[in-house]
């Protein structure tokens, strides 16, 4: 095996993970600090990805609006899918706080409908954004060769957002308040904070993540019907992996899920959809909760 | 006492109405003047496309003879499955149990098909005919008799096309990239059987269905495979393109039969040009100069103004199925008693000819022996569209070769056949 090739499929594996880690971060946000079981976030992906490409499709085809149109495809996808998230927080999911497997229910019922929703307005077409003249085609790595410049900008992105949303939990006073609801619900409230409103806020983070997710997604790979569910398995495994509401551990678990799906492929292709699973069995059986989780 | 009778009676009535309502109105079979067809598609999954244009070709077929047969009534109930072999069971079942139906035309993919082969076998006066599942073993090995396959499956699809790439492209190193699967498994053979044997070497390069990140399979294209051979089809297809393209490569690529499908050739992205000029080998082309076929696509764009440019091979298998069932049905008109013993038999003995114009009839396995076509994909006038460019006439399942012969090489998978270079 020549350095090139585990140089590339390493790359790759990180490639995916940045991917990974844009729509786990968001899960993670809502499953960690809420305590709301998502199982609607695949949704989410998807609504951003398709409204995105509804609105990038028209202004590809038109020469005037063709070289924005995937930056204003970004921010219908994360706009499309915040809104939606925040019509769940407040129309179904911020009256049942606390009780998860209502919550898990009700959200299983919306990916449903959701998926049905996309499938008649849209119809099952696979479909792709185009990145940009200068992120599409390949680029020369030292060491690796040829390499897709989107895949490379896929890292600077998962970077830029872990750095965002970390300044953001611990930097700002809405961090503080989001973590003080963490530790104990009623104390805030107490102290004269809106909660509720602060649960709207981190949902709608959440989902405008995994929108964004959608359209970067989209973009490094053809996406149709059904990959909701493959992005919302991921991200359980990310955060299961990484430790629920931890920012530095859905990194650490979207890395070593990337990294290791990738290898997997490469190495052994028959059993790479379960080596994902032997991590998450292995982490669970020696730290229950994740890598970077606290302890209950 | 009166007061008591009523009450009485009513109770009766509650319960026979109760009873109507837990066992609902008597099934549609009881009426004799309706023949139910129940069938099986994809509209879930990687070949929900796929699923979607199958069910707009049998729409076309009912439409054709208006819903009737000899005075009886079509009644078509659709399901759908996600191209796994387990739903495609359960929505089998589903349709055998509960909605009684006489026939089954489905399912899409290779391993829903052995499943429903192995069901049929179970079932007495009911009959499964294929919809577009290709694997080979469905009918080559273990046949049931209850299953019916008008189309020609994966292995036969591939004829001429080894040959194709060894002696006119003049590749003696292929990698052959292909989902892991049934149905893939018998195009690999039916490409390596002749490749192979001409003297070409090939490096198989295998993805779980589904794989949406191709990085590490086009990592491990070795350097001196002269094309890619890619059996791959829907989004699988069209993500390993775009990143093959997003990578510089540059190699030609051979096609499976579900490769250059429509699915891919319709959407826009810069897999087009690496598709542009890819040659492959199958039951159908978009562009073939038989009147049938002319006539057929016309109508199905007409029709369905919303579909595809071309009718995909999916539709193609569905419709020449469908046509089948319809031809026999007609020949002992709409009689489906005794076990439908008259109907399997002259559906056995159906001779037709399908949409491309090409003969179809059944071997003793009641599998199609029909023609396959060399296609290329052009760019016609802004659409990618694929082009028959050769006729390989008369593909029997063991690919011209004594059928014994053919059964001692063994079912094909991952590892078989095998010819890697340097050996």
């Amino acid at each position: 095996m020549s350095l090139q090739y585990a140089l590339t499929v390493t790359l790759n594996g990180l490639t995916l993970a940045a991917l990974y880690f844009i729509v786990a971060s968001g899960f993670s946000l809502i499953f960690g600090l809420m305590r709301t079981v998502n199982m609607a976030h695949g949704s989410l992906y998807l609504i951003g990805a398709y409204v995105g490409f509804a609105v990038f499709d028209p202004l590809y085809m038109n020469d005037a609006t063709y070289s924005y149109a995937w930056y204003i495809a970004i921010l219908a996808g994360i706009a499309a899918a915040a809104i939606v998230g925040i019509v769940m927080q407040v129309a179904f999911l911020g009256w049942m706080q606390g009780q998860e497997l209502r919550q898990a229910l009700v959200t299983i019922g919306i990916s449903i409908i959701v998926a049905d929703q996309l499938l008649a307005n849209f119809g099952g077409s696979p479909f792709q954004f185009f990145a940009p003249d200068i992120l599409f085609g390949p680029m020369e790595i030292p060491f690796v060769g040829r390499y897709s410049t989107f895949r490379v900008f896929q890292i600077g992105v998962a970077v830029a957002v872990g750095v965002g949303l970390w300044l953001l939990l611990n930097k700002t006073r809405l961090g503080i308040m989001v973590r003080a609801g963490v530790d104990d619900r009623q104390m805030l409230a107490a102290c004269g904070i809106n909660v509720p409103l602060i649960a709207v806020f981190v949902f709608g983070l959440g989902a405008a993540l995994a929108g964004f997710g959608g359209v970067i997604g989209a973009t490094a790979q053809p996406t149709q019907l059904g990959i909701d569910v493959k992005f919302l398995l991921t991200s359980l495994v990310v955060v299961i992996v990484g430790g629920m509401g931890s920012i530095p551990g859905t990194a650490i678990g979207a890395i070593l899920i990337g990294v290791t799906e990738q290898w997997g492929q490469a190495l052994l292709p028959t059993y790479s959809v379960i080596l994902t699973f032997v991590i998450m069995v292995a982490v669970l059986a020696v730290r229950p909760q994740g890598i970077m989780g606290r302890p209950d | 006492m009166l007061r008591k009778r009523l009450s009485h009676s009513t109770a009766v009535a509650a319960i026979a109405a109760a009873a109507f309502v837990l066992t609902g109105p008597a099934p549609a079979t009881a009426e004799d003047d309706v023949i139910v067809i129940g069938s099986i598609t994809t509209l879930e999954g990687p070949f929900a496309t796929g699923g979607q244009d199958a069910y707009r070709a049998m729409e076309m077929a009912f439409e054709e003879i208006d819903y009737t047969i000899a005075g009886k009534r079509i009644e078509w109930i659709r399901e759908s499955s996600d191209a796994q072999a387990d739903v495609a069971l359960a929505r089998a079942r589903k349709l055998i149990e509960q909605d009684d139906v006489d026939i089954i035309i489905g399912p899409l993919s290779g391993a829903e098909g052995i499943a429903l082969r192995d069901y049929s076998r179970t079932l007495e006066g009911k009959t499964i005919v294929n919809g577009s599942s290709g694997a080979a073993d469905t009918t080559l090995r273990d046949p049931s008799p209850n299953f019916f396959r008008f189309n020609t499956e994966g292995t036969q699809w591939t004829a001429g096309l080894g040959n194709y790439v060894y002696d006119e492209l003049g590749v003696d190193h292929v990698a052959l990239v292909a989902a892991d699967y049934a149905f893939p498994y018998a195009q690999v053979m039916g490409f390596m059987l002749e490749y192979c044997a001409a003297g070409g070497a090939v490096t198989k390069l295998w993805s779980p269905l589904n794989t949406t990140d191709f990085g590490s399979i086009i990592a491990n294209i070795p350097e001196d495979a002269g094309a890619i051979v890619l059996i791959q089809g829907g989004t699988d297809a069209l993500a390993f393109l775009t990143q093959y393209a997003e990578t510089g490569g540059d190699r030609p690529i051979i096609g499976g039969s579900i490769t250059a499908d429509q699915t891919l050739l319709s959407a826009r992205g810069p897999h087009q040009r690496l598709m542009e000029g890819m040659v492959a080998a199958g039951p159908i082309a978009d562009l073939n100069d038989d009147p049938m076929w002319i006539e057929w696509v016309e109508a199905y764009r007409e029709r369905f103004p919303d579909g595809f440019d071309s009718p995909s091979i999916h539709a193609f298998n569905y419709y020449t199925n469908t046509k089948a069932v319809l031809l026999a049905l007609e020949e002992v008109d709409g009689d489906l008693s005794d076990n439908q013993a008259a109907f399997q038999e002259a559906l056995a003995n159906v001779e037709f000819q399908n949409p491309m114009g090409a003969n179809v009839r059944l071997d003793h396995n009641r599998q199609a022996i029909s023609d396959i076509f060399l296609t290329r994909v052009v760019n016609d006038g802004g659409t990618m569209r694929t082009e028959a460019f050769g006729t390989t006439e008369g593909v029997t399942q063991s690919m011209g070769m004594d059928e014994e012969e053919f059964l001692a090489l063994g079912s094909p998978s991952r590892d078989n056949p095998d010819c890697p270079p340097g050996s």
